[in-house]
């Protein structure tokens, strides 16, 4: 293979390894624009990965997991709602609990419905599709435009997103009941409701960010698979600094990075293979890096995590 | 008398709800829901062997739910216990097996003493990140996690490797380096009443202590602290590291009294655990003793329920969720929780 050929195999996959990043931190970045941050996205993504697939699997309609996956999401994000919004609980222990949650839940339904009743354990996931035209530009071509159908989706909510946020009155207010809550009530802003919005369409993103890993990145499910990704979204939005092209840039960078670490996993290099726990390691080494850099200099909206009621 | 009762009801709601929840559970699994629940009793408590398992089980929660209740009293939201305790468990590792021949007095006081410190500098690098890159210690302590959990995988895959079993696990420690089991043929051991005897000294830290005292302060409003003249983010770093410090021990009690050396995913989730142990007992150290016992018998239980109905253990997760969440309809709130403005102006 020439270099040219693995560099574009390199960011081909990083595209692809990008998708649940990219979906789950842009949820995780409508709520924190809206005051809420939740650390219980790691169990979306679980819930929505063990949804779609379990879907999938007994009905064999990839569409009706994807909705699934997505309806798993809103579930959590509903008690995430009422919990933080409503109960005015902590958003971290809240976060945390729910994280649990979906890890008990997914587990000892895995165990029970899947694992029990011997059903098929893998699925053939979405295929490739190739964009006419687009796909033989040379190196965009074939790292962009032959993905598959919810990585498409991924950065197509991502623009949708950058356009509300940046030239909508929807995105104004969000921003406002994050950065003053007071403020924003104070100029007729609902600021519950939005928070409520945030919130499920963060269950949403979270959701399909799940469906993506069972249904295009692998084809199975195993307990636990998020393996973190839910907080690496959270890092994303933060080295992103809370701007949608930023989170796109930075899920793209942890995308490419977990790449080159399975392509170097793959390689004849001896000394690799023999210690491929570091390898492993990497994304959350470099997520650490790159907190440690991209802290410090970025502001997060001055009211995430506080709660709100009128007087 | 009526200030106990109402600081103990809400525990016993939730004790008396999850088991209600439990047994409800359990009816899918074939057994009525009494059967069920008397199968996780007497797994937890139905003889001395059982109930000395309950209280192996406990001592890792012990320490790692103190180190939590400690972060959270100082307003940092450690969720790193987990790695904490592996790099406690890995310090143990690396001091015990190169103990052969020194007296036991020596050996258990330096291998714990490892541990202690392993763990606080795992726990202090999240605190000097939050302190002099304002890093959010939710995040970075789960990554700390993480890197933990595949360093232990790489070292007994390479410098640690077994040579005599030649499996991915670690060498055992020194015979000397072993702490004290009380009764032979039981695992009950000396790391036990430690734990208690660390509880009542974080205790006594928090309570009764210039240093806890500015560590509460911190904890409940760090901008007063400030104006009060303290250092925040010296002071949240520092309990961070003591934080990890204890959890850290927490592994090297399991190493010196229990495992002998270390292997894959040695926190086994107690670190996570820890979170729900903490907060159920409203972070009071003391309360920390019961709560922890409380979850060692569920874990106990759990695993006779696994044995005999074949009921996943991933219960264990929902009720750790449930216990959470009934704590925060009950009226949890951490000290220094962001409230809203309207409340603060």
């Amino acid at each position: 293979m020439s270099p040219g050929d693995i560099i574009e195999q390199l960011l081909h996959s990083g595209v692809g390894i990008a998708t649940p990043l990219l979906l789950a931190a842009l949820g995780e970045l409508i709520a924190e624009k809206a005051g809420l941050i939740n650390i219980g996205l790691e169990g979306k993504v679980l819930a929505g990965a063990f949804a779609a697939f379990a879907v999938v699997v007994t009905t064999g309609s990839m569409a009706l997991g994807v909705v699934a996956g997505m309806g798993a999401g809103v579930v959590l994000a509903v008690l995430f709602g009422f919990f933080c919004i409503n109960l005015r609980s902590d958003q971290i222990v809240t976060g945390a609990a729910l994280n649990f949650l979906a890890l008990g839940v997914t587990g000892l339904l895995y165990r029970t419905l899947l694992q029990g009743s011997g059903a098929a354990t893998t699925i053939s996931p979405f295929p490739n599709v190739e964009i006419p035209g687009l796909a033989k530009v040379p190196l965009i071509g074939p790292v962009l435009f032959n993905q598959n159908c919810l990585t498409y989706a991924a950065f197509g909510i991502a623009m949708l997103v950058a356009g509300l946020y940046w030239y909508t009155r929807l995105g104004f207010h969000v921003s406002a009941v994050g950065e003053h809550p007071r403020a924003a009530d104070a100029a007729g802003i609902p600021v519950n409701r939005v928070r409520w919005a945030a919130i499920l369409i963060e269950g949403v993103l979270g959701g399909i960010a799940g469906a993506s890993l069972t249904l295009a990145f692998s084809n199975t499910f195993n307990e636990g698979m998020s393996q973190g990704r839910g907080f690496i979204a959270l890092a994303i939005v933060l080295f992103g600094r809370w701007n949608p092209l930023g989170v796109v840039g930075a899920a793209l960078f942890f995308g490419c990075a977990t790449a080159l670490q399975l392509l170097l996993q793959a390689s004849n290099i001896d000394w690799l293979t023999n210690n491929y726990p570091y390898l492993q390691m990497l994304p959350y080494l470099l997520t650490l890096i790159v907190l440690a850099v991209a802290s410090g200099s970025t502001r997060a909206p001055s009211g995430l995590g506080q709660h709100y009621h009128r007087e | 008398m009526n200030v106990i009762s109402k600081e103990w009801t809400g525990p016993l709601c939730i004790v008396l709800g999850i088991s209600a929840l439990i047994a409800v559970a359990l009816a899918p699994f074939g057994e009525s829901p009494a059967d069920g629940f008397a199968t996780f009793l007497q797994g937890a408590f139905g003889s001395p062997q059982k109930i000395c398992e309950t209280l192996v089980k406990m001592c890792p929660l012990l320490f790692t739910g103190l180190a939590v209740a400690l972060a959270f009293q100082t307003g940092a939201f450690n969720i790193g216990a987990e790695g904490q305790y592996v790099l406690g468990a890995l310090g143990a590792v690396l001091v015990g097996s190169n103990l052969e021949g020194v007296p036991s007095w020596i050996a258990v006081p330096l291998v714990l003493a490892a541990a202690f410190i392993a763990g606080g500098i795992w726990g202090g690098l999240a605190g000097v990140l939050k302190g002099w890159r304002d890093v959010p210690e939710v995040i970075s302590t789960i990554m700390l996690n993480f890197i933990a959990l595949y360093w232990l995988s790489a070292l007994i895959r390479g410098p640690l490797r077994n040579t005599v079993s030649g499996l991915p696990e670690s060498g055992e420690i020194a015979a000397s380096a072993e702490l004290v089991r009380f009764v032979s043929g039981y695992r009950l051991h000396a790391g036990i009443p430690f734990g208690i005897l660390f509880a009542a000294l974080v205790y006594l830290l928090l309570s009764r202590t210039v240093a806890g005292y500015k560590m509460r302060a911190v904890g409940f409003n760090p901008d007063a602290a400030k104006f009060a003249g303290y250092r925040p983010g010296l002071i949240q770093a520092s309990s961070l590291a003591l934080s990890g410090a204890l959890a850290g021990l927490g592994g090297g009690v399991q190493v010196a009294a229990i495992t002998f050396n270390v292997t894959d995913n040695y926190g086994a989730g107690c670190g996570y655990t820890a979170i729900a142990v903490a907060l159920m007992a409203r972070l009071h150290p003391l309360a920390v003793i019961l709560t922890a016992f409380f979850f060692g018998a569920l874990e106990q239980g759990a695993g006779a329920l696994q044995r005999s109905l074949g009921v996943p253990l991933a219960m264990v997760y929902i009720v750790q969720a449930l216990v959470i969440l009934l704590t925060l309809v009950l009226g949890f709130h951490r000290p220094g929780e962001r409230i809203s403005e309207a409340e603060t102006a």
